[in-house]
């Protein structure tokens, strides 16, 4: 029996060794090397970085609305609470001044800041681990070139326990990879750039994966779409056809929607249009259609049967209603049998983001209207207006049902209790 | 004939600038003529004629702000036909980086770059829609003088300049900032007084709207915003010059 006691305190004592082990040594950090700094990079490096922090989209959550960009400070509210974005600019004392290289390169491929943190996963370590460290090198010496700025962190607003970054030890043992990309030789060197820059610096995942309830996602259901947390917009999924699947796109009409904005097929709104304002319409002809040869040859999964024809029903009061509000509203610019008028107006039949499972975004584009991202390519976009102060909960739902199930469309009828959940929220 | 060349040869004389402002009118009216009579709720169904144009471009505006920009019978959705295009740009700009906060607005214009907003606001800012009648604020005499006294002499003891001595004689404006108050409804203007007065709303410093924004009472935004609302349409539509008169205060959207 004392013998029992003595295994059992044994155990516990490596136990408590593993745990304080895991808890000090803190999985994912690098020894630091000492390799000279380059004191003064070349133009073509710094111009390299500025591309890559592009296809990063460094801006997006570096900069304040209305803020000098990458001084930081954007509240990026999350299901525990609300994170601010630190200032990336090179000030010494409010920013990246003082990190070196490697300390830069740790950040990006381990997710440990210069202090020897855990970053919090909003920071898309988990995607940039994939990026090289030359490209790693190259965003360093754009970020080292940009003006200065002091503009203190602000501390993040994170409810217990949440905000104990001990506990991303956790996190990442369950949903961290570290380790930069690594070439499918069976592939070809466009199909590995573009997979190299949708894993990596395009951080896809991070939107068009589900997050669990421990804001981590699951690397068997990548690009399977989920509700984006807090935004109250659907990502669709980039696997199934019934979702964004582009495996019946043309390579033309992906790298359209990737590069313009806008396609024969459709056109993007909400926080894709922000993806493609700040980030994809800066990258090359090149870049944009590697990354879309390597998204439409992503494994083709349908995650769900598409619905019975009992699911499709929809009333013949609720069909003519809905009909009715969409020739009066909306057939001038998607024309009355849904065809569109592409690129300038999506057509709305044959659309998958109209039929797809959650009817999130048809809903919010009828209550909010939106406009088009105006790009390089695409510079005079068109725009739809809002209707929630035209349209009733019933009206909305009933035109929304109608555009999913006319003209062959695939989807299911709508309730009002839907739109009125979306209407309660003021878009972002 | 060369048509542009010749009109900068036209352009020369006087006489020959009369003539051509005669026919521009002629050609505003016949677009006029062409355009479908609509009551003021048809004006808010999207239409346009051209699919290459600013019209159909600028659909995503019309269910708030009317297919014109004249201004909707729902809600406080302000008209914005005729507004200077500086003001309308300033507008715009300051929606998309959020400095001025009206989630619907704020979320259109979130990804629209700089010469794509000027371009929308130079298109509403060129439309000379008719003025709608609004419903009028039921005030007492002694509220709509107190708010006339405001708008027209201001008041010097408090510092208070008059609305009409930037926002022009006819309420119209003033090129390139400052906006027509004239058509607006009473709930619009009492908001937006309002809004300034705390702080919500900001213009280009030196921000002059906000400097008398302060220094009115809720009564004087109350008196000058029914006042402003029973005042007829103006002669006419389009706005004043800029700087014809000496500005009483400094204002950072006029520079």
């Amino acid at each position: 029996m004392r013998s029992f006691a003595r295994v059992v305190a044994v155990l516990a004592f490596f136990a408590a060794l593993g745990a304080l082990a895991l808890y000090f040594l803190q999985p994912g950090m690098l020894p630091l090397r000492t390799k000279g700094l380059s004191a003064a990079p070349a133009t073509s490096f710094i111009d390299r970085g500025e591309y890559l922090a592009h296809a990063g989209d460094c801006v997006a959550c570096h900069t304040e609305p209305g803020g000098v960009q990458f001084a930081g400070g954007r509240a990026i509210p999350t299901p525990f609470g609300n994170l601010y974005v630190t200032n990336i600019t090179p000030d010494d004392e409010t920013g990246i001044g003082r990190w070196t290289q490697d300390e830069f390169y740790r950040m990006m491929h381990s997710g440990v800041s210069r202090d020897g943190t855990l970053l919090y996963p909003a920071m898309p370590f988990a995607s940039y681990t994939r990026v090289t460290r030359e490209d790693c090198d190259a965003i360093y010496a754009y970020l080292m070139s940009v003006a200065p700025v002091k503009h203190p962190n602000r501390p993040h607003e994170l409810r217990f326990p949440f905000n104990k970054r001990e506990l991303l030890v956790g996190w990442r043992t369950l949903y961290f990879r570290e380790g930069e990309y690594v070439a499918d030789q069976e592939q070809s060197a466009q199909w590995n750039r573009g997979a190299y820059l949708v894993q990596g610096l395009g951080h896809c995942a991070m939107c068009h994966t589900a997050v669990n309830a421990l804001g981590g996602s699951s690397e068997s259901k990548a690009f399977e779409g989920g509700m984006i947390p807090n935004q109250n917009w659907y990502a669709p999924s980039l696997t199934s056809n019934r979702e964004a699947g582009l495996g019946d796109w043309s390579l033309k009409d992906i790298a359209d929607i990737l590069q313009a904005g806008v396609s024969q097929r459709a056109t993007v709104y909400g926080p894709m249009a922000e993806v493609v304002y700040n980030s994809l319409q800066y990258l090359s002809d090149d870049d944009v259609q590697a990354m879309a040869v390597y998204l439409k040859g992503l494994p083709r999964r349908e995650a769900e049967p598409p619905p019975t024809s009992q699911e499709r029903l929809v009333s013949p009061r609720i069909m003519e209603s809905g009909r009715a509000i969409y020739q009066k509203q909306c057939s001038v610019c998607h024309g009355p049998e849904g065809k569109g008028q592409a690129p300038a107006y999506p057509p709305l039949a044959g659309n998958q983001s109209i039929t797809m499972a959650s009817p999130v975004n048809s809903i919010r584009m009828v209550l909010n209207g939106g406009y088009a991202p105006g790009t390089r390519r695409n510079p005079r976009p068109y725009g739809m207006p809002p209707f929630s102060h035209i349209l009733s909960d019933e009206e909305v739902a009933a035109v929304v049902s109608y555009i999913r199930v006319a003209w062959q469309n695939s989807g299911t009828p709508v309730t009002p209790a839907q739109s009125n959940e979306l209407r309660k929220l003021l878009p972002e | 004939m060369n048509l542009p060349g010749g009109l900068r040869f036209l352009g020369k004389s006087l006489l020959a600038r009369a003539l051509a402002a005669g026919l521009i009118l002629v050609a505003a009216r016949m677009a006029c003529a062409a355009e479908p009579p609509g009551s003021p709720t048809e004006d808010t169904v999207p239409s346009f004629r051209t699919l290459d144009s600013m019209e159909a471009r600028a659909q995503g505006c019309v269910t708030c702000h009317g297919q014109s920009g004249q201004g909707t019978d729902n809600g406080y959705f302000p008209r914005i036909a005729g507004k200077p295009a500086g003001y309308l740009y300033n507008q715009l700009v300051a929606f998309r980086d959020g400095t001025r906060k009206y989630p619907p607005m704020n979320y259109l214009v979130a990804y629209l770059p700089d010469d794509y907003l000027r371009e929308l606001a130079r298109h509403f800012a060129a439309l000379r829609p008719a003025f709608a009648p609004h419903e009028l604020p039921e005030v007492d005499a002694a509220t709509l003088a107190r708010g006339e006294s405001i708008a027209t002499r201001g008041d010097a003891q408090r510092g208070l300049p008059a609305c009409i001595a930037c926002h022009g004689r006819l309420l119209t404006g003033m090129e390139p900032g400052i906006p027509g108050l004239a058509g607006l409804r009473p709930t619009y203007i009492t908001a937006q007084l309002t809004r300034w007065r705390v702080g919500e709303r900001h213009a280009p410093e030196p921000d002059c709207m906000n400097r008398i924004a302060t220094r009115l009472s809720d009564a004087d935004i109350t008196a000058v915003s029914a006042w402003l609302a029973h005042q007829p349409p103006p002669r006419e539509a389009a706005p004043e010059a800029r700087n014809l008169v000496r500005m009483p205060l400094a204002c950072g959207s006029q520079r």
